[in-house]
Parts: C-alpha cells; sequence; structure tokens
C-alpha cells in the first residue's frame, strides 16, 4: 500500500535539490566557520550567502538574521532575549514589566512566556470564532510597562493569519517591540517586514522542505538582545555554538526554491485545500475550524460530531493515510488543544477535531483517496458512540 | 522517555472491535467518563440464570449472557471496551466482578502508560453496569 502523507504542518519531506546542496558540507567541505584556514573560510561563505538569501526573502538586512537551531529556539531567544534585554531601560514604571501574546500561540512561546510569569507580567489576548486576533485588543492591552507583543503569524493548528501589517503598526506607534512566529507561513505566503513593520520574526526549515535542525530569527537592527546559549561569540555573540552549516545551506536552497515556486504553488494548494474543505463538509456534523478564506493554502482542520480525534487518525493511518489531531508536539496530551478551546469550541468538540495539511508532493489522487476513504471512517466510529442516536 | 506505542493486539482490537452498538432493555447499564476529558464509555448488560441448577452450581450464580458497548474516545478507550466484553461474555457476575485494570491491560498486551485511565474506564463501566442490575433486582 502506497502511504499517503497529508502531515505537512507537522514535517515535511526534504526536496531532493536541498540534500544535494547540502551534500558537500556534510562531505568534503566540513570546515568550521570560525577557522582561518581555507575550510573554515569555505564554510563561512556558505553561512554568508545563506545569510543573505533570508534577507532577500524578507526584505531585511544580512545582518539582522541569526540563524538557530530550530522555531522553539527562535522564539525562545526572541521573547525572553527581548525581555531581559529590556528591562533596565524601561523603568518608567514601578509595575512590573509586561509582555502580551495571543491565546493561540505554539507551546514554544507560551510555554516561554509562562516560564517568564516568574517576574513579568504576561497578558493572553483572546481570538474570535475564527481563530483572529484583533489588532484593537492588542492596542487596548499595551501599558506604559509593555516590552514585547508576540503574534503567531499563522496558526499552526487552524492555519489563520493574522493581520501582522496592523498589529505592527500598533506596535511601532507604541513603541513596543513586535515579534511573530512564523514558522508555518514562511515560503508559503509573502513575508516583508519593513511592510509589515515585524521587529523579530522566527522561521523553520523543517516545515518547508529543508533539513531538521535550522531555524532563524530576523531581528531588526537596533533591537538589543540577550543570548540564551553564551560561548564563543558564533552569530554576533547572540547564539554560541558551531554552527550548523550543512542544515543552514540546506534551509537557504529550501527557502530559494519556496520564494521561486511561491505564486503558483499557493495557487495549487488552495484550489486542493477548498476542494477537500467543500467535499468533508459535506458529512452530517462536520464543521470547519478556522477562517474560510484567511488560511494558510495547505491547513485544512474539520471537526466531526461524536467521535474523538485520535481514533479518527488511527483509522486513517490504518489506511496508509498520515494526518493529525492537531499540533504534533501535543498528540499524546490528553487535554484538549488550547487552540480549539480558544476558538470557544466545548471540550468534546475539540476532541473530534482533524487536521489535514498538504504540501509540494501530494497530488489530487492522494486527495481523491482521502475523500473516498474519510466519509466511511465517520461513519464507523459514529457506530461505537454513545453520542448522536 | 516514555514509550506511547500501541500494541499490535490494541490497533487490532480497535479497528475490529466486538460487541458494539446499542442493546434494547439491558438489564444494566454503566456510563461513565467525561466527555471533556474525550472518554466516555456506556456499557449494557443482559443477565440470565444459568441453563440448569447444575450449571448453576458449576458456575457459581448469575451469567453475564450479552454485552454491548458504545464508546466515545481514543484507540485505547475502544479497545478496552471491546476486550472487556469479550473478556465477560458468558462469564458469571462473580467472575466478572474480579476482573481488573491490570487484566484488561494485559490482555491487550500493554497500554501506554498515559492511557492507563482507559483500562480503568472499562472496569469502573462494568461494574456500574453490574451494580445498575443489582440494584433494578432489588
Amino acid at each position: 500500500m502506497k502511504k499517503i502523507y497529508l502531515d505537512y504542518a507537522a514535517t515535511t519531506p526534504i526536496d531532493k535539490m536541498v540534500l544535494k546542496a547540502m551534500e558537500p558540507y556534510l562531505k568534503e567541505k566540513y570546515g568550521n566557520t570560525m577557522s582561518l584556514h581555507s575550510f573554515g573560510q569555505e564554510a563561512k561563505i556558505a553561512l554568508e550567502n545563506s545569510r543573505q538569501v533570508f534577507a532577500n526573502a524578507i526584505n531585511a538586512k544580512p545582518n539582522e538574521i541569526i540563524f538557530t537551531s530550530s522555531a522553539t529556539e527562535s522564539n525562545n531567544l526572541a521573547v525572553k532575549g527581548v525581555v531581559f534585554g529590556v528591562p533596565r531601560l524601561k523603568k518608567i514604571t514601578s509595575a512590573r514589566p509586561h509582555i502580551i501574546i495571543s491565546s493561540i500561540e505554539h507551546a514554544c512561546v507560551q510555554e516561554s512566556a509562562k516560564w517568564l510569569e516568574r517576574g513579568f507580567k504576561v497578558t493572553k489576548i483572546p481570538v474570535d470564532k475564527y481563530g483572529v486576533v484583533n489588532p484593537k485588543d492588542i492596542e487596548n492591552a499595551i501599558r506604559p510597562e509593555t516590552i514585547l507583543v508576540s503574534v503567531i503569524h499563522a496558526s499552526n493548528e487552524i492555519g489563520t493569519i493574522q493581520n501582522i501589517t496592523e498589529i505592527g503598526r500598533i506596535c511601532r506607534e507604541k513603541k513596543v517591540y513586535f515579534h511573530t512566529d512564523a514558522s508555518q507561513s514562511f515560503g508559503k505566503i509573502p513575508i516583508d517586514v519593513k511592510k509589515m513593520n515585524i521587529d523579530l520574526l522566527t522561521a523553520s526549515s523543517h516545515k518547508m522542505y529543508g533539513p531538521k535542525g535550522a531555524g532563524i530569527l530576523y531581528v531588526r537592527e537596533g533591537i538589543k538582545l540577550v543570548p540564551l546559549l553564551h560561548g564563543g561569540g558564533q552569530e554576533n555573540g547572540l547564539r554560541s555554538s558551531t554552527v550548523n552549516v550543512p542544515a543552514i545551506v540546506g534551509f537557504a536552497k529550501a527557502t530559494e526554491l519556496c520564494q521561486l515556486e511561491m505564486n503558483r504553488e499557493g495557487k495549487r494548494l488552495i484550489n486542493m485545500r477548498d476542494r477537500v474543505i467543500k467535499e468533508l463538509l459535506k458529512i452530517k456534523g462536520a464543521y470547519l475550524n478556522g477562517h474560510p478564506f484567511e488560511r494558510l493554502p495547505n491547513n485544512i482542520n474539520i471537526r466531526f460530531d461524536f467521535i474523538e480525534g485520535e481514533s479518527l487518525i488511527m483509522r486513517l493511518d490504518m489506511e496508509g493515510i498520515a494526518c493529525s489531531t492537531g499540533s504534533a508536539c501535543s498528540s499524546m496530551k490528553l487535554e484538549p488543544s488550547h487552540v480549539l478551546l480558544a476558538l470557544g469550541l466545548k471540550p468534546e468538540q475539540a476532541h473530534g477535531s482533524l487536521r489535514i495539511s498538504l504540501g509540494r508532493f501530494t497530488t489530487k489522487q492522494e486527495i481523491n483517496k482521502l475523500l473516498n476513504i474519510l466519509p466511511g471512517i465517520v461513519v464507523e466510529l459514529r457506530k461505537l458512540s454513545p453520542y448522536g442516536k | 522517555m516514555e514509550n506511547n506505542v500501541y500494541t499490535k493486539k490494541v490497533l487490532k482490537t480497535f479497528k475490529n472491535p466486538h460487541n458494539y452498538g446499542t442493546m434494547k432493555n439491558p438489564d444494566g447499564v454503566g456510563l461513565v467518563g467525561n466527555p471533556t476529558c474525550g472518554d466516555v464509555m456506556k456499557l449494557y448488560i443482559k443477565v440470565g440464570k444459568p441453563a440448569s441448577a447444575k450449571a448453576s452450581a458449576r458456575q457459581g450464580g448469575e451469567v453475564i449472557k450479552d454485552i454491548k458497548f458504545e464508546t466515545f474516545g481514543c484507540v485505547a478507550a475502544i479497545a478496552t471496551s471491546s476486550i472487556i466484553t469479550d473478556m465477560v461474555k458468558g462469564k458469571t457476575i462473580k467472575y466478572a466482578m474480579n476482573i481488573t485494570k491490570e487484566g484488561v491491560v494485559e490482555k491487550l498486551g500493554g497500554l501506554p502508560k498515559i492511557k492507563y485511565h482507559c483500562s480503568v474506564l472499562a472496569v469502573d463501566a462494568l461494574f456500574k453496569a453490574i451494580k445498575d442490575y443489582e440494584s433494578k433486582k432489588k
């Protein structure tokens, strides 16, 4: 049985061209970027060329790009690095320094903020039933002691895209730093940090056909960050560690490919996405989670009355189709997703949700098979359920 | 690091569960769990007298003649529901009351630790159904 992968939001396969670009750096070009000899120079050149690719992709300067090991690290560095860098400068009031996040952040932003609660105030901004943050709510939550606002660009679970430009404008006006986690959106929809008023931005390699183990944090020039990792002073002292050149070269290649194909691939995915949504909503007791059109081209999140998500994905898996209930990180947690609850869903509704995420290698045939099989599984699981009879 | 993989037996039972569906005029019903937590189990039992006095003496009392389950929940919830119906169908009430959560887990060849509560739920549902039957009998 040929397996069908529809969990591109969890991670993606590496593109062949990316692998090819990485290969020399795994084999003969193995130098350390900090070495002075030719091996080191070669690695350093590859690193700086890669940095330029990211700068071009988001309209930034190369020195504003920091390489990290993952989106989790970038988000930790953004949230903690900014708030640790600022408090001494911002002794305007005696109040505890304050940060604002949305209620649908990825766990790495949410948990970083939670950890900071020992010394900082944290406000979580609610979302509407589509998962949209109202920029006005951010504006109203900003206080004199607010340091940072962090709002995810596009939700990893429900795909909803936020009005980042407007939130950024408000933050700029109020002189508050603005960070956005673009792990799911980078490479899929256009990002311009200048036009969108972004101060810090996170992106991840393995969500866009690059290797695992690479991420970036864009930090606007002039923003003082405190590093999480101290050591040899790589990445301008902001991220000590021997630089993972092969992964970064791969990430850069993946970025080039995504930038090149963004328009066409976006349209192709939106067509498939909307067909899947339309067909699945024909099932009785099926509802779309997230925004009908302000959503990632590849994200589908549907909930079905009276059945539970894990059962659904395991039955699909038995048919060779890989999907997920929500964030892959929470697949073995028992609590319903905080993102779905933030939409106002009841826990039992949140438990019945299915995330289908499409990607570069998704074909029409695969979608046909999904649409053939899924309705039958829903019927069978409902037969087992005590509800809805 | 905990193992979070389901055993083959669990997956097989989940895919082809036994004794599911509703029951008309059950002698006892046990409903446990909470949709908020994502698991709800409903067990129905039909209780009968053993075929003869001799059989009664050998088996020791009333027998669960039929059992059905309806479950809203994860793979483990459905698998434990199905396995517990297999374990007690045709057995005496006395036997059924001695089923333990460990026994259910063992029958499935193990469960991820985080899913142990499903075996507790299944046993609770069974005991509740029997209790329901006994309270109606009085």
